[in-house]
């Protein structure tokens, strides 16, 4: 603070509120615009420096990893699975005999798991009645900003593997 | 009313509490009088003094409010304390030197004399200087009190501190500063 404050024998509580009213100091107008201009610009840097961070960083590499049997999950059934680490819950739809999605089952609200209604063909959040498509993950209702990652998933024969993950933070 | 001043004098004061009548009729406080009212030696005889606040130029009561509720304004007035802010702590009650600050439970906040900020601030007199019948309490210019016998002084020394203020106290000649020892009045009084 003592860059900010011209000498004074006063300690800065005193200053700051004196009982004299001739001494009270308050905002003035080229300190507002001033406050504005270098908050915005601190703002702007910022935000430059994560763009820059965006494009220095590579894209993950997501393992290739075995999830179930094509032919242990019935139509219309789920399988629970966690991928890619083993703290990243995913849950598996089987909508139709040949069409197989995932989802990351975080609701993009305030993750809660979403569960599969298959009467709604919707993924739904219990928390705050969120809802998702079950087609491709978007946003149907509720508070949620985005739509759930997508696992992609690879079916080889019988074998169903999960490739990689898929995030539209655009929503 | 630019270059008056007010000037107390309670050897002159004959008890008659127009004072306090007078500053009850103020519509900010209505009811309740901000004048101090005493009797300096209630045993022995009638001497009564009457006096307002005095107004200090580093006041002590608004040194010690925690919630920065007391200020004095560019004209030297200290003001009763600011209701938004007052959270009725007493510190001020208990800090003056002069028993000035007032704490009105029912509204839990501490008011004081003002010199009649109403009055004093579009230049009319304060209210007990007004009906002061013998000018014990006198709102007057320097010029019209220098012919009284006693002289006016207003730093007043109580122990270690030492205080200046806007309203002067009226002294005999040789005096300079009004000095009071409070431990040597208390021990009076236990006599």
């Amino acid at each position: 603070m003592n860059l900010l404050r011209s000498k004074s024998a006063e300690p800065l509580w005193k200053e700051e509120f004196s009982v004299h009213t001739s001494d009270e100091r308050y905002v003035s107008r080229r300190q507002f615009s001033k406050f504005l201009v270098l908050t915005s610009a601190a703002m702007f840097v910022g935000n430059l420096w994560i763009l820059v961070k965006s494009w220095l960083t590579r894209k993950p590499v997501y393992p290739e990893a075995l999830i179930a049997n094509l032919s242990d999950v019935p139509v219309a059934g789920v399988k629970l699975f966690n991928y890619p680490t083993p703290d990243d819950h995913c849950i598996l739809v089987r909508l139709a005999a040949d069409r197989v999605v995932a989802y990351s089952q975080k609701c993009t609200h305030l993750s809660c798991a979403v569960y599969y209604s298959a009467e709604r063909k919707q993924l739904l959040c219990p928390c705050h009645n969120g809802s998702f498509s079950a087609e491709d993950g978007s946003v149907i209702a509720g508070p949620p900003p985005r739509p759930l990652p997508k696992i992609e998933i690879e079916t080889r024969g019988d074998q169903l593997i999960a490739r990689g993950v898929e995030t539209n933070a655009r929503g | 009313m630019f270059g008056y001043e007010f000037y107390i004098d309670p050897s002159r004061c004959i008890g008659c509490r127009s004072c306090l009548q007078a500053c009850e009729e103020c519509e900010t406080h209505r009811g309740h009088s901000m004048i101090n009212f005493d009797f300096i030696d209630r045993e022995e005889g009638i001497q009564s003094a009457a006096y307002v606040c005095w107004h200090c130029d580093e006041p002590t009561c608004a040194q010690v409010c925690p919630a920065d509720a007391i200020k004095k304004g560019e004209d030297g007035v200290v003001h009763s304390s600011l209701k938004p802010r007052c959270i009725a702590c007493n510190n001020c009650v208990l800090a003056c030197p002069f028993g000035i600050p007032k704490m009105w439970e029912p509204e839990q906040q501490m008011m004081k004399c003002d010199m009649c900020y109403d009055r004093t601030s579009i230049g009319k007199r304060p209210m007990c200087a007004t009906v002061c019948p013998s000018q014990a309490l006198a709102y007057v210019r320097p010029e019209d009190i220098a012919h009284r016998r006693e002289k006016p002084s207003n730093t007043f020394v109580f122990g270690n501190q030492t205080i200046t203020t806007k309203v002067y106290m009226m002294v005999p000649e040789p005096a300079q500063a009004v000095i009071i020892d409070a431990a040597d009045y208390i021990w009076e009084a236990r006599r």
